[in-house]
């Protein structure tokens, strides 16, 4: 999981594919509103790594589909949802 | 692996989907930046996996469970038809390519393990059923294109007349 630093408006955790469009534009709009969040790319990993982020994206998420959004452990945002992202984080 | 894939490859690759689609009435995304990001994603799970899984989607690796992720996958045309672009919005339809309509998130229709695994089932049991077909029939009132499908195509890929001209056969 990488950290970009930012203001802190909860955990925000972004589940994302590597290769993805709409992945690299919700990175890219957390990034410019300016919060704290943390990001995995679920393709590149491997192995029982990867099978532990996949179940705890199908917790969220159970079509396990990217970009997955998820803050504070509660909101879940599925797919790049600018309105619903920037209400969740209050940004 | 390989993940490494130059702007030549790319430029390369873009041209080539780009003549396939038009030349059977597709269209890529003209947001050229965002397009070429979606090629190096279908260029990194080729030298990943062999194939040129969906850039959007989380692959198995395994050919047999992905193919209906390889590119075009089997879900674009239904949400070209709902949404006009497809999931990951590298393929539009002819409004949106001409910027006359804007494409938002596409939501994810590929049904989850356990309805895929039960629908292939269903595809292998299914023989040819006359009287009992599974989709309507489209036929081009211009040159006779059949194609069984939810719905006619965008553009007939034989004769490049629009989807008015289809009429329903069966």
């Amino acid at each position: 999981m990488q950290h970009v630093p930012g203001v802190d408006r909860g955990r925000v955790i972004l589940y994302a594919l590597s290769t993805c469009g709409w992945c690299a534009r919700t990175k890219e709009f957390l990034a410019d509103l300016g919060v704290g969040f943390s990001y995995v790319y679920v393709d590149l990993l491997a192995g029982e790594e990867r099978d532990r982020i996949v179940r705890e994206v199908e917790r969220w998420n159970p079509r396990l589909s990217f970009p997955t959004v998820v803050i504070d452990d509660a909101k879940v945002i599925v797919g790049f949802q600018e309105g619903e992202i920037r209400e969740a984080v209050g940004a | 692996m390989p993940d490494t894939v130059s702007d030549g490859e790319i430029d390369r690759f873009v041209r080539d989907l780009d003549r396939e689609a038009e030349g059977g009435g597709y269209h890529l995304n003209p947001d050229r930046e965002f397009t070429r990001g979606l090629v190096r994603g279908l260029l990194t799970n080729q030298g990943r996996y062999g194939y040129i899984s969906c850039p959007c989607r989380l692959a198995s690796g395994n050919r047999e469970d992905d193919l209906d992720i390889i590119c075009p996958c089997d879900y674009r045309d239904p949400d070209l038809f709902a949404y006009g672009a497809c999931y990951c919005a590298l393929y539009v339809t002819a409004d949106v390519e001409a910027g006359m309509r804007a494409v938002g998130p596409v939501p994810e229709r590929r049904p989850p393990p356990e309805e895929r695994e039960r629908q292939k089932e269903e595809r292998t049991r299914v023989g040819p059923a006359p009287g009992g077909l599974k989709y309507p029939v489209w036929r081009c009132r211009v040159c006779g294109y059949l194609c069984a499908r939810g719905e006619p195509p965008e553009t007939c890929p034989i004769c490049r007349v629009p989807r008015d001209r289809f009429e329903r056969f069966m």
